[in-house]
């Protein structure tokens, strides 16, 4: 098979010039389709390690926009620690400042490990890490993840499977305006895992595979595998996520949020969901650092 | 031929000639989960393989 340009294609039709400049103008038209950076903003990028934020990164440095890096480390043993390694690695082979790491254990007093006694583990660690993500995103005009096509797609048909429709205006590639968050941001929203993991590959990006030991008990695994299955007819993610956008924006509410009266983080009740776990864990919310 | 899978680690060792599309339907993978290398450049599903071929089976699904 041959790009359109003569040279042999590496993924569907394309050669790898032509294939990583597809992505990168993908993104890029993301990003202005949304408006998700404004000039002068400050951008914190989340990353794990994985294909998807190091792509990420990679692909925001190539289109000229600067960022700082934080990676929560979740302290879960045989995984973050390899895929934080490679973390560091890529950062300091692409010349960016290393990324603040911010650990459970060193700002919520515990680790995931001692909060599982009561609470499904992806539970837990949800929570604690968007409540860290939240923390440490205050003081930047916008927070990038690199969540992309199919982990939206997962995340819209779980909402359905579970009859929680309401939480779908919570998704999207940016997130609404509020005083108490950081704007989040999905510039890798079109793109699909298998091209971020071509991308990376193509890119020679630091990555070994390293699965998560509880990724066989979430209910993200399962409704993966149905959509995985299901896509052998092409084009069915792009379809969800397209048809989930047309129904957006009737989707939204204005959503009350309050403070936390523990930690004072944002919170849609009177104490926040990372403070309830700490509270059944029986262990005191980590102090302010 | 040697086909080593990188999600769990293993390096099987079969006898196939064939595309890399037939490749994966005789391991029963989906094309869409994993890509295919073959000296650290990627196939696509049309690419001719021989019996002497080592490959890498790259997992498209992250672990997390």
């Amino acid at each position: 098979m041959l790009c359109h340009c003569g040279n042999p294609a590496v993924i569907e039709t394309l050669c790898r010039e032509h294939f990583l400049e597809s992505i990168e103008r993908k993104v890029k038209e993301t990003i202005d389709r949304f408006n998700l950076i404004m000039p002068n903003d400050k951008i914190l990028v989340a990353a794990s390690g994985g294909k998807d934020s190091m792509t990420l990164a990679l692909i925001l440095h190539k289109l000229q926009y600067t960022f700082d890096i934080l990676a929560i480390d979740e302290g879960i043993p045989g995984y973050r620690e390899h895929t934080l390694s490679e973390l560091l690695t890529f950062c300091k082979q692409q010349g960016f400042p290393p990324p603040n790491v911010v650990s459970f254990k060193d700002v919520l007093g515990d680790s995931l490990q001692e909060l599982l006694q009561s609470h499904k583990p992806c539970t837990v660690c949800g929570t604690f890490r968007r409540y860290l993500l939240n923390k440490y995103a205050k003081g930047y005009d916008k927070l990038a993840t690199g969540h992309n096509l199919d982990d939206e797609a997962q995340t819209i048909l779980m909402n359905v499977y579970k009859g929680q429709p309401f939480l779908l205006a919570k998704l999207g590639p940016i997130t609404k305006a509020n005083a108490q968050f950081t704007r989040r941001i999905k510039p890798l929203y079109f793109c699909t895992e298998r091209e971020t993991r071509a991308y990376a590959f193509l890119n020679n990006l630091p990555l070994a595979f390293h699965e998560c030991p509880y990724t066989h008990e979430s209910y993200r695994d399962a409704v993966r595998s149905v959509l995985n299955n299901a896509e052998q007819q092409s084009g069915m993610k792009r379809n969800i996520v397209n048809a989930f956008l047309v129904m957006h924006e009737r989707l939204r509410e204005e959503r009350n949020l309050r403070q936390c009266e523990r930690c004072g983080e944002a919170s849609s009740g009177r104490i926040c969901k990372a403070c309830q776990l700490l509270d059944v864990a029986s262990a005191e919310p980590g102090t302010e650092s | 031929m040697k086909i080593f899978i990188e999600k769990t680690g293993e390096t099987k060792d079969i006898e196939f000639s064939g595309t890399v599309k037939q490749l994966l339907e005789t391991l029963k993978l989906a094309p869409g989960d994993v890509l295919v290398v073959r000296e650290n450049t990627l196939l696509t599903d049309d690419i001719e393989l021989v019996d002497k071929d080592s490959l890498k089976l790259l997992s498209v699904t992250s672990g997390g």
